[in-house]
């Protein structure tokens, strides 16, 4: 029943239908984490430390105790010691050793019998801290003067002579650079920043735990992967990973950011210490703030050659990022994507992870691409100007296309770089003559997409209605996509497939829904496990038609015979082989577990306007299009969500989101009123276009499309604000305050 | 935590007055519930205003001005046509606070007692000239509304008095007032300045004017000198440069994390010359109205 070839018409694939959990949602019936609650349960809350980097003297919970209501605290001596790597530092960023490493370090907790209680409990806890110098600014980390945060951090990559806060170096490239250069007709080079940024997801961390002194527990949680969930939790406390069950709950915003541990294992701590009591832990936004996953912030230097034609010859990238008190700053896939789009004949890469006193960095929406392209997009856009070229044209003429060798190694498979500049030049914004104080700009990017470990279950119902049961939390409509593929494969309606979201339990190991893999992966791993139920179906109807199994197809939702030569039987629908599975052999499923290969990268190109006020140095978007290669868009509105979320994020980093600390280092804008993500009325109806060159890896044609989005904003946004006024920002946010003075810089220069 | 819901004006000042602890008046709460949930106060005796009769009322006085009851929120101000054609600057300092659900419940007597220098009603208020009625355990008296604020979190008001009314004078004819404020974002946002204009024209030229700076001061100031620079000019240019340096000159502002004093001081310089503009032509076209209207 293997289809070689991707098919090209479908009866439900490409439709629109309602969500399946669209409507828990708008009426309020969805559980999110912080809606879930358990007989006995007690309230968790954290002591951060109020200091960016301090020994830890003493703490002394003796009062908090006392206070009636108040059941258990917990310090670092509640969890085990002697764990290495990635572990060691889940642990550590879960609740502080020696050293708070950031404003905002979990130092203690407390689980008391009411909310209220427990925050009192914590003003109670006294702390004595010896405060350490500290550094959050990536380049002032690496200087020989800066504090070092934790020597013996650095792996073997990193070179002699540099500074410990180095901890990890990456170096690759191809091709003869100088020849690439030399060929050029024009070589610039340029330094760019960008600032770290949160996730911003509307639902803070909450979880509910339970453990018992057996090692025995529960949890159910907001997040993106609970089998992560698990491993980590599992190895931060010592305890069994098949001992403790975890339950994912809706999700409201997760951006990567939610596929690593905070509260969890501090909730499972507070349990056993309370002898087996649940938890609860809601983070406020203040603590999703200063103690949750920003991504990176990122210090480059980037080198480009091209001729007068707008070939590209030669590029050179340096980045340098921090990602917190941990190894871990997404410098290498930065460093990946950042001449992906483009068949450059030599490029090379240098790459440093830093340490500084920030939060320990997640994942956040294709994690490096976006600065990785602030700088090289940037700088082609410059040298564009600086040649007389079109932007779009120069990015068609050096497009990566099938059969491309791309920068970081691999060759591209069919990919839709080209189609999507095509479709944006033809598209009518383009036409839209532009007015003072209005700059247009366009940039592209890429993010590679991810397959990873998959298990799916899928079972018929006695009345043929089909449940599939998934590992990846829904975050953009995974739900309304597999059910949509689930029911294009065995030929029934969309209405007759549910979708579940499945604990620990129920199925194998399941990644994360990350790298953009959910609609990809659990998606094709649901058709694979729906291929199997419509091959055992087919050996029912075999049996009863007493004909060789080989001999029946399945057909628009019925078991058929395949031929004339194959007898005259009528077609046996899917509901009358279920209510009779009883009988003639028992259940009907199929399951589907595999390390999904077959991954297609995706590429965009953004175009935006915007205004500038030139006295005021305030942007206003005035039009913004997202084109962008989907593979085969599934759920068409949910591709385009996809899309114009990704924009609207991208826009909110480039233009006005930053942490701002004062001199201490501590965090001053941990809230949404002072950390400024775009409110609705700040963006224009995003437009949007789904490309669709087919993934010969996905049975219908899906690839990813949840990251490439938030990658090109960031330059589109500073070229359309360089033609929009003239000055050239390399340095993100272009707040007003940064814009105005760039204009002035540029009209006194 | 005492709440006490009064029902005359007396009676919660007997209450405030006979509170041992920390008292927190409850107009529309967006201030006081949002400071209660984050920790920041926790009042001994929370007194609710909004029961007593006739504090949701806007009504015309005597003189031909306005009273505002200290229930009236921002979006009772946007809706009441006669009160947006007088004091159109007034009503919008309102209309930027926060976002549409914010202005179902906030009032300008809250944005006024909360004592933000960046308080986006007060500047307009301050402009145009208007007062707070006040009652206390010492009687009834009456202040102007730039003498509340004393700075950030900190009014005159003594302990036990209450606000029971703010007032607008009569409009009169030939006069027009605008607020504009910088922020960033489009909404949701704090003033980095905010800027009130008030102005009253004989023929083209300004007979008389206030202009009160917001979010550059400790409280929102009253730039006399401002008002000065452009009184008898027609606001051509050089009255505008005139306005904007005296304006920028009367800046006091500090350095945070919502903008440098630096940066403050130039928006204060544009934001007056733009309010003053949009001042003077809704004079015009107002005048262009009645005029109309007359024939
Ligand atoms: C999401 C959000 C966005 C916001 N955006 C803005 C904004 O853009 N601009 C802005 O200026 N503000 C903003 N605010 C702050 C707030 O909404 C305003 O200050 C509002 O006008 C306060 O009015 P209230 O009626 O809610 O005051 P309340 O919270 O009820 O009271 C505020 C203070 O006034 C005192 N008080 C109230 N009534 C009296 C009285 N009659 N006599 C004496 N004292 C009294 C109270 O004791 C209290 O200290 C925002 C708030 C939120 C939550």
């Amino acid at each position: 029943m293997a289809k070689d070839e991707i098919q090209r018409t479908y009866r439900l694939i490409g439709t629109r239908p309602d969500r399946p959990d669209g409507l828990d949602k708008v009426t309020g019936r969805a559980r999110y984490g912080a809606d879930v609650s358990a007989p006995g349960m007690l309230h968790g809350a954290v002591l951060r430390s109020p200091h960016a980097h301090a020994r830890i003297l003493r703490i002394d919970a003796s009062k908090a105790l006392a206070l009636p209501g108040v059941k258990a605290v917990v310090t670092r001596a509640d969890f085990p010691t002697g764990l290495t790597g990635e572990d060691w530092n889940l642990q550590e960023n879960t609740i502080a050793g020696e050293v708070a490493l950031y404003d905002g370090h979990a130092v203690a907790a407390v689980a008391a019998t009411s909310r209220l209680i427990a925050q009192d409990a914590l003003r109670l806890i006294a702390v004595d801290y010896e405060i350490l110098p500290h550094v959050t600014d990536v380049d002032a980390a690496m200087r020989p003067d800066a504090p070092a945060i934790r020597p013996g951090a650095a792996d073997h990559s990193v070179p002699e002579g540099l500074h410990p806060n180095v901890v990890k170096y990456i170096d690759f490239g191809h091709g003869d650079l100088e020849a690439g250069f030399a060929a050029a007709d024009l070589v610039r080079e340029q330094s760019y920043t960008t600032e770290a940024t949160h996730q911003g997801y509307i639902e803070p961390h909450a979880c509910l735990g339970q453990l018992g002194a057996d090692g025995k527990g529960e949890m159910w949680v907001c997040t993106q992967g609970h089998w992560y969930i698990r491993r980590m939790a599992a190895a931060v406390l010592g305890i069994e990973a098949a001992q403790l069950r975890v339950t994912p709950s809706e999700i409201g915003g997760g951006f990567g950011g939610k596929t690593t541990i905070f509260i969890e294992p501090l909730a499972l701590a507070l349990s056993r210490k309370a002898g087996g009591r649940p938890v609860k832990m809601v983070m406020s936004r203040a603590e999703v703030f200063r103690a949750t996953g920003p991504t990176a912030s990122a210090a480059m230097k980037v080198r480009i050659g091209m001729k007068k034609d707008g070939t590209l010859t030669a590029g050179q990238a340096e980045f340098r990022m921090q990602g917190g008190a941990f190894p871990g700053a997404p410098v290498s896939s930065a460093l990946y994507c950042a001449f992906a789009s483009y068949a450059i004949p030599a490029v090379a890469h240098v790459g440093y992870d830093v340490l500084t006193n920030r939060p320990k960095c997640a994942a956040y929406r294709a994690p490096g691409s976006p600065m990785a392209a602030f700088a090289v997009e940037s700088l082609i856009d410059e040298m564009c100007r600086e040649l007389g070229l079109d932007p779009l044209e120069v990015r068609l003429k050096n497009a990566v296309r099938e059969g491309t060798k791309s920068s970081y190694g691999p060759t591209y498979g069919p990919i839709g770089l080209v189609q999507s500049l095509q479709a944006a030049q033809a598209h009518p914004n383009l036409s839209v003559p532009l007015g003072p104080n209005q700059g247009r700009g366009v940039a592209a990017g890429f993010w590679f997409n991810h397959g990873g470990e998959t298990s799916v279950s899928l079972a018929i119902g006695e009345d043929g209605t089909v449940t599939v049961s998934v590992g990846t939390p829904d975050i953009g409509g995974s739900r309304a996509s597999i059910a949509l593929m689930t029911a294009e494969t065995l030929g029934i309606a969309y209405e007759n497939v549910r979708v579940n979201v499945v604990e620990t339990g129920a199925l194998g190991v399941n990644e994360p829904t990350h790298g953009s893999r959910a609609t990809f992966a659990s998606g094709k791993a649901a058709v694979i496990a729906a291929r199997h139920a419509i091959a055992e179906m087919c050996r029912r109807a075999a049996a009863a038609w007493g004909i060789d199994p080989e001999a029946v197809d399945w057909q628009d939702g019925a078991a058929v015979p395949a031929g004339p030569n194959a007898g005259k039987f009528p077609p046996m629908p899917i509901a009358e082989i279920a209510a009779r599975m009883g009988s003639t052999g028992g259940p009907i499923s199929g399951h589907h577990e595999v390390t999904a290969g077959g991954v297609g990268a995706s590429f965009g190109v953004h175009v935006v306007d915007v205004e500038v006020d030139p006295e005021t140095g305030r942007t206003t978007v005035l039009r913004y299009l997202v084109v962008q290669d989907a593979g085969r868009a599934i759920h068409p509105a949910y591709v385009e969500g996809q899309y114009q979320g990704g924009a609207a994020q991208g826009i909110g980093w480039a233009l006005n989101e930053e942490y701002i600390h004062d001199a201490e280092g501590r965090l001053l804008n941990p809230v949404f009123l002072d950390y400024r993500v775009p409110v609705a009325s700040d963006l224009p109806m995003i437009d949007t276009v789904i490309v669709e060159v087919p993934n010969p890896g996905h049975p219908y044609g899906v690839r990813g499309v949840g990251e490439t989005g938030i990658t090109p904003p960031l330059p589109a946004l500073a070229n359309a604000i360089a033609a929009a006024t003239g000055a050239r920002l390399r340095s993100l946010p272009m707040s007003p305050p940064k814009v105005l003075a760039a204009i002035r810089a540029q009209r006194g220069g | 935590m005492r709440y006490h819901r009064p029902e005359s004006f007396e009676d919660a000042v007997a209450i405030a007055a006979g509170s041992g602890g920390t008292t927190r008046f409850l107009a529309g709460g967006t201030d006081v519930l949002v400071q209660l949930r984050a920790g920041l106060v926790t009042p001994d005796d929370l007194i609710d205003l909004k029961h007593i009769p006739g504090v949701a009322e806007i009504v015309r006085t005597a003189d031909g001005g306005w009273r505002i009851g200290i229930a009236v929120t921002g979006a009772q101000m946007g809706r009441h046509a006669d009160l947006v054609r007088d004091w159109p600057g007034v009503v919008e300092g309102m209309q930027l606070v926060g976002s549409t659900q914010v202005q179902g419940r906030a009032t300008p007597v809250g944005n006024l007692c909360n004592g933000s220098p960046a308080a986006d009603s007060v500047p307009g208020l301050v402009a145009a000239g208007a007062r707070v009625d006040i009652l206390g355990p010492g009687g009834p008296r009456s202040l102007a509304v730039e003498e509340v604020p004393t700075g950030p979190g900190r009014t005159t008001l003594r302990p036990g008095e209450i606000i029971t009314a703010i007032t607008l004078p009569p409009r009169g004819a030939q006069a027009g007032d605008a607020y504009l404020r910088f922020t960033p974002r489009t909404e949701m946002d704090i003033a980095v300045v905010g800027v009130a204009v008030n102005l009253r024209l004989d023929g083209e030229r300004i007979a008389a004017a206030r202009i009160a700076l917001g979010a550059v001061a400790p409280t929102v100031l009253l730039a006399d000198a401002a008002a000065a620079a452009i009184i008898g000019t027609p606001l051509d240019d050089a009255a505008l440069t005139a306005l904007a340096t005296a304006a920028t000159a009367a800046a006091n502002p500090i350095s945070d994390k919502r903008g440098t004093a630096d940066f403050r001081k130039e928006i204060t310089g544009v934001l007056v010359r733009r309010a003053a503009r949009i001042a003077y032509d809704r004079v015009q076209a107002r005048t262009g109205i009645q005029q109309g209207e007359d024939k």
